[in-house]
């Protein structure tokens, strides 16, 4: 390139920013800002229409078209037969099938980022596979273990299918808290004679606990919230997503859109509690500086 | 209580750390996965059972019966991907560098997907309803025919998994455009790039891994999706998903829904190593995290 065509351009930029870089400024971050506001409607569009229609006066068994507004499908939610049980089912199996993933992931997450053994970055790549593995996969594998060794589907093989799938959410959340933390707390507790299992119960889960909090939600929303490799697992047992699914053919109740509306308004009191707790943290921590450490002793 | 040298416990502990979720994944992940293999290689029906002897011949029968779900599969998906990338970069970019609400921008972009899956896809069953306004609407400013209708059709299928599968792309997109030095961008404007280059040289080499991130946790999903084309489109529109949880739960075809299934994982293996390779991602695990 010449200098005489660099020299016009340089030229050529400088106009264009003495012009009407204010005004084409301001019209980008309009339309980038409008574009976001589009996006988010969007995302929230059905979400409205489910809220709406937990107030829908429906006649007849389908639940689609507006007609009038009512009460009456709030004041008994649990009124429709089988869908309360369905919906007692969610949340234990959730609960139960969290804890375990939340167990086995910590410790997994823990060896991956802590110590150095042979085979490490195969379980990382292993750990990462089954995220790769579409649902339906998962499911209809899972099922061709469960008919190869006769074992019969129900309630257990839920469990066992939700752990399986979270396992690998849980290490992927822990493991990020847990690359960006400073090991010499837990060595200094190591060199006053605390062993691994003491140092783990007293220094790291505490470090790591927001960690933990955040991949036990992500695990409890996922599990709430699976359809597909809960039909390939569930047998005769019935959770709230398979309610929904075996009443989508007849018409769902509008009891189904006030408990997903109930589900919602827990998240959105949870995200709020949440914020101003952060926010409250934010105001009042000042970042504790800890003095680098000299050599690494146990290293 | 047997007693080890320090050292020997030290070396031994990452595995007993490891060995409980481990073995969870090979018995219930791995196993699976092969056992799926297994029973893709029987023949037989449902009444007499299945008996296992090599019979590949499933495999040539299954893709050639169900090549079109296979490419309706990967063809709905990539548009989907693509339209998901279209919507949340202006949105993931709004955020990271405009806005002063982050946390609740970003708590709004999660918390649809607090309602369930399945009632989110029936509420678009409404809107869309040919009686709805958005038909009307459509009919009447002349962008559909006034028999036209968009349930029930491809559209609808990859709107509904357009719309589904957002967060996936919108979130990942969104930590790489946070973590990027706003210096770098200030220093290619200072020395005289215009924003569009500065944007094109410096912001988005720099989100490449949120992109491939986000594409992935769109794409592999949405591949394997059946209940968008079930409740928003017609058997013309089935993908191979459909077809796998009806041969296995509806048909009991156990074989030919395990060779499905088993092509499915691989081709989509495939084609994320190749989709890394073509980005030159230098580790998958660093990219999707």
């Amino acid at each position: 390139m010449s200098t005489a065509t660099v020299e016009s351009q340089v030229r050529g930029g400088r106009r264009r920013f003495a012009v009407g870089a204010r005004t084409w400024d301001s019209i980008r971050s309009k339309a980038l800002g409008l574009w976001a506001a589009l996006a988010l409607l969007y995302l929230f569009i059905p979400i409205f229409i489910v809220i709406l229609f937990s107030f829908n006066d429906n006649k007849g068994r389908f639940n689609l078209t507006w007609e009038s507004f009512t009460f009456k499908h709030w004041e008994h939610p649990f009124s429709v037969s089988g869908l309360s049980s369905a919906f007692a089912n969610t949340l234990e199996i959730a609960a139960i099938s969290t804890a375990i993933a939340v167990a086995l992931g910590t410790f997994m997450a823990l060896a991956l980022v802590r110590y150095g053994f042979r085979g490490r970055s195969a379980t990382n790549l292993f750990v990462f596979l089954p995220l790769a593995t579409p649902e339906v996969v998962l499911g209809a594998a899972l099922l061709a273990l469960f008919l190869t060794i006769n074992v019969a589907t129900g309630y257990l093989t839920i469990v066992i299918a939700h752990v399986m799938f979270n396992v690998s959410y849980v290490v992927v959340t822990i493991r990020a808290r847990l690359e960006g933390m400073d090991t010499h707390i837990e060595e200094a507790a190591m060199d006053l004679g605390a062993n691994e299992w003491t140092t783990f119960r007293k220094v790291t889960l505490p470090m790591i606990a927001p960690g933990v909090a955040a991949a036990a939600l992500l695990a409890f929303a996922l599990s709430i919230d699976d359809f597909v490799i809960t039909n390939f697992n569930a047998g005769e047992t019935i959770t709230f997503p398979l309610f929904i699914y075996g009443a989508a053919r007849q018409g769902i109740p509008a009891e189904v859109n006030v408990l997903a509306t109930m589900i919602l308004l827990v998240a959105v009191i949870g995200m709020i509690v949440n914020l101003i707790l952060q926010r409250r943290k934010a105001s009042s921590e000042r970042p504790v500086v800890l003095a680098p450490a000299g050599a690494p002793i146990n290293g | 209580m047997l007693r080890l040298s320090l050292r020997t416990r030290r070396s031994l502990f990452p595995y007993l750390l490891l060995g409980p979720g481990l073995l969870w994944l090979i018995v219930f992940y791995l196993i699976p996965i092969l056992s799926q293999g297994y029973v893709s290689l029987q023949t037989g029906n449902i009444e007499q059972g299945y008996t296992f002897n090599w019979a590949f011949h499933v495999y040539s029968d299954a893709l050639s019966e169900y090549g079109a779900q296979f490419a309706r599969s990967f063809g709905y998906a990539a548009v989907a991907t693509v339209l998901c990338l279209i919507i949340s970069f202006p949105l993931a970019y709004y955020i990271a560098f405009k806005s002063r609400h982050k946390n609740i921008l970003l708590l709004l972009i999660v918390l649809p997907f607090f309602t369930n899956y399945l009632v989110r896809t029936i509420a678009w069953q409404t809107i869309l309803a040919d009686d709805g306004w958005v038909v009307h609407f459509l009919q009447n400013v002349g962008l559909l025919s006034h028999d036209g209708r968009l349930l029930a059709t491809r559209t609808a299928v990859i709107a509904g998994i357009t719309y589904n599968f957002l967060p996936f792309m919108a979130l990942p997109l969104y930590v790489s455009l946070e973590k990027i030095d706003r210096r770098l961008i200030e220093a290619a404007t200072d020395l005289y790039a215009s924003r569009a280059t500065a944007f094109r040289k410096v912001t988005l080499p720099l989100a490449l891994p949120g992109i491939f991130a986000g594409s992935l946790l769109t794409f592999i999903p949405a591949v394997g999706d059946f209940i968008n084309a079930q409740f928003l489109g017609t058997s013309r529109q089935y993908m191979i998903g459909n077809v796998i949880q009806s041969k296995f739960l509806v048909i009991a075809d156990y074989p030919t829904a395990a060779a499905l299934s088993f092509v499915l994982m691989f081709v989509i293996l495939a084609a994320v190593l190749l989709y890394a390779r073509a980005l030159g991602t230098r580790n998958l695990q660093d990219a999707a995290i």
